[in-house]
């Protein structure tokens, strides 16, 4: 299972590489919302896989059973989501605003904010 | 201690609610000055219990180390916590003057406040993954803070700023997942001591270098700097001040937490690459800032190839260079967000920041003329002011360990950092107005005036201060310099003297 995870992750981040190489900025935020994701997934699977087993302590005992799934992964992971969430709100956000008043999407014509003789 | 350690957070948060909600007043504004002067306090408070105890920690929630979250002040913390209460009060008081009321309502100060939270966050956190949250704190309120306003130039800038953040803090997050996969913990100290216990150093150096490329990104470093001087030029005046003095600091100390706290292990390694990327950071930065002709461009340039001094410092990875290492980045925080605040008044009274459009200050501003020669030349590195000991110390460091090539691109990038700032003098201050303008101090109204000069002065006599009197300053980067070589004061005082031993997944195994 961690195994195949983790091919999944390589495929994810290989995929929003590809993505992020491309002129359109739009297709580089959506590789990056790729790659994002794989970074979750990382998490998760860095705190080891156990199927079937909830962190629960049974009635009567102090600790939980033998193997228990990790709970602080999972934690991180919501958190991260939430913020890359936000992040990529503002991000496809500002995309939009930019195409609105520059009219392209294309980075290499982004020249606003670079010096007048660069721009010939 | 727990509210000395809390309070640099609280107050820039409660500062920006309430910042918010009088957004359409004039009582905003006044409301981000005296949050700013109460965090300026409260960094002093805590600065004083730092000195007394060496190292304060407190437990949020009262969990115990390595599984609740940390807030930890180390000297370096605490100076850093100091010098952002400082910055932020000069660009808070700037800001009466500069931030037109269109961008206030807009929530500037509110904005401004959570940057200052973001960062003071940064500084106090004990916990890999707090540091990442509040990464993002300080990340989502600089963008706001860039592109607010909405100018055509400044969405061209933002783009480029908020994508390649992007990336590194997804490396960021990634490097977190692989190292908590090895260890089993966050908690910084908690790391120091479980990374130790690693079986597979070759993977840790992977990680490493994870992190060193994602804080490089932050602190713009060769050669991921292309960000940084693509974009400062374009916000307000006081957006790019507080940025160039604060924002790209922080990435530098989280690598000097890092790799003095965590990544120890492979010093020969992860030191010498740094020691290469201090060298072009240097060097890339100080000609780049040569190529350019616009006095904030220049600024921003200089901004990176200041980093190299303070990356350079990390990387010899002795006591003298770490002391200048710290000494660097007080000093440079000052300096810089000094500058830019000069330029924002250049621009004010002479129409523009590009050095052809501009001209005749030395004759109608000659108080300006001197308040830029200040940190300009402490930027250089010019006795008797603050930068001649930060460069001294550090180019002393190179000597001693016989490196005689980072030593001399040291000096000569001081040079050409004198001949940047003639640049400047030359275009902005002594050849006339093109336009034939009689830029005056006097054309402001009073008010105005003493908003914009105050701050600049007082950093000034700041830089005055430290370049006079650098004994207690470089005293104190040594004792700051000696935690970060030897974190033994810093982990007893996070996990408490029972906890040692058992670490990450020792301590799991223990449950067990």
């Amino acid at each position: 299972m961690e195994l195949l995870i983790s091919v999944m992750v390589g495929v994810m981040i290989a995929t929003g590489t590809y993505l992020m190489l491309a002129r359109n900025v739009l297709r580089f935020i959506f590789g990056l919302i790729l790659i994002s994701n794989a970074a979750n997934l990382m998490i998760f699977v860095a705190g080891r896989l156990t199927p079937e087993s909830p962190p629960l302590i049974p009635d009567g005992a102090d600790v939980p059973p033998d193997i228990v799934a990790n709970a602080l992964p999972q934690a991180l992971v919501l958190t991260a989501i939430v913020i890359g969430f936000g992040l990529f709100a503002f991000a496809l956000t500002l995309v939009y605003r930019g195409y609105q008043s520059m009219g392209t999407l294309m980075s290499d014509e982004m020249r606003l904010a670079e010096p007048e003789e660069d721009r010939q | 201690m727990s509210w000395l350690l809390a309070a640099p957070l609280i107050i820039p948060f409660a500062t920006a609610v309430l910042a918010f909600l009088f957004r359409n007043g004039p009582e905003g504004r006044w409301i981000s000055v005296l949050g700013s002067a109460a965090l300026l306090i409260a960094s002093g408070l805590l600065m004083q219990a730092v000195l007394a105890e060496g190292v304060v920690a407190g437990q949020m929630g009262n969990w115990p180390a390595p599984f609740g979250i940390t807030l930890v002040a180390d000297l370096l913390s605490a100076v850093m916590v100091v010098i952002t209460g400082i910055t932020g009060l000069a660009v808070a008081v700037y800001a009466l003057a500069d931030i037109e009321e269109r961008l206030e309502k807009l929530g500037y100060h509110a904005l401004f406040q959570v940057l200052l939270a973001g960062v003071c966050g940064a500084f106090l956190t004990g916990d890999l993954f707090n540091l990442y949250v509040w990464f993002e704190v300080m990340l989502i309120a600089s963008f706001g803070l860039l592109i607010l306003g909405g100018r055509r130039q400044q969405l061209d800038a933002g783009i480029k700023y908020v994508t390649i953040n992007l990336v590194s803090t997804i490396l960021f997050l990634a490097g977190i997942g692989l190292l908590y996969g090895m260890t089993g913990t966050l908690n910084l100290a908690d790391l120091h001591l479980a990374v130790q216990e690693v079986e597979n150093k070759g993977l840790l150096t992977v990680v490493a270098v994870m992190f060193m490329v994602a804080f490089g990104v932050k602190a713009a470093v060769f050669p991921l700097f292309f960000w940084l001087p693509a974009s400062y030029h374009t916000p307000s005046v006081a957006v790019s001040a507080i940025f160039a003095g604060l924002l790209t600091k922080v990435g530098v100390y989280a690598l000097i937490r890092m790799f003095t706290l965590v990544f120890t292990e492979d010093v020969d390694y992860t030191h010498t690459i740094l020691l290469w990327v201090a060298g072009f950071t240097m060097v890339t930065g100080v000609l780049g800032a040569a190529a350019m002709n616009d006095f904030r461009r220049i600024l921003s340039f200089h901004i990176v190839s200041q980093i190299g001094y303070m990356i350079l410092g990390l990387a010899l990875y002795t006591p003298l260079a770490l002391v200048g290492a710290v000494f660097y980045l007080v000093h440079h925080i000052i300096v810089k967000a000094n500058l830019f605040l000069v330029a924002g008044v250049a621009r004010r009274i002479a129409g523009s920041t590009e050095l052809s459009a501009i001209g005749g200050l030395y004759k109608t501003a000659p108080v300006l003329g001197l308040l830029f020669l200040i940190p300009a030349f402490s930027l250089a590195g010019f006795p008797p002011l603050s930068g001649f000991w930060a460069k001294y110390i550090l180019v002393k460091a190179s000597l001693d360990l016989e490196l005689w090539l980072v030593a001399g691109v040291a000096l000569v990038v001081g040079l050409l950092t004198i001949y940047s700032m003639t640049k400047i003098w030359g275009n902005a201050f002594w050849k006339p107005h093109p336009a034939g303008m009689q830029p005056k101090l006097g054309s402001l109204s009073g008010r105005d005036r003493a908003s914009l000069i105050l701050p600049i002065a007082s950093l000034a006599i700041l830089t005055c201060v430290i370049g006079l009197f650098p004994e207690p300053f470089v005293q104190f980067a040594e004792r700051a310099a000696a935690q970060l070589l030897d974190p033994v004061d810093y982990v007893a005082t996070v996990l408490g003297a029972e906890a040692e031993g058992a670490t990450g997944l020792a301590q799991l195994e223990g449950i067990e």
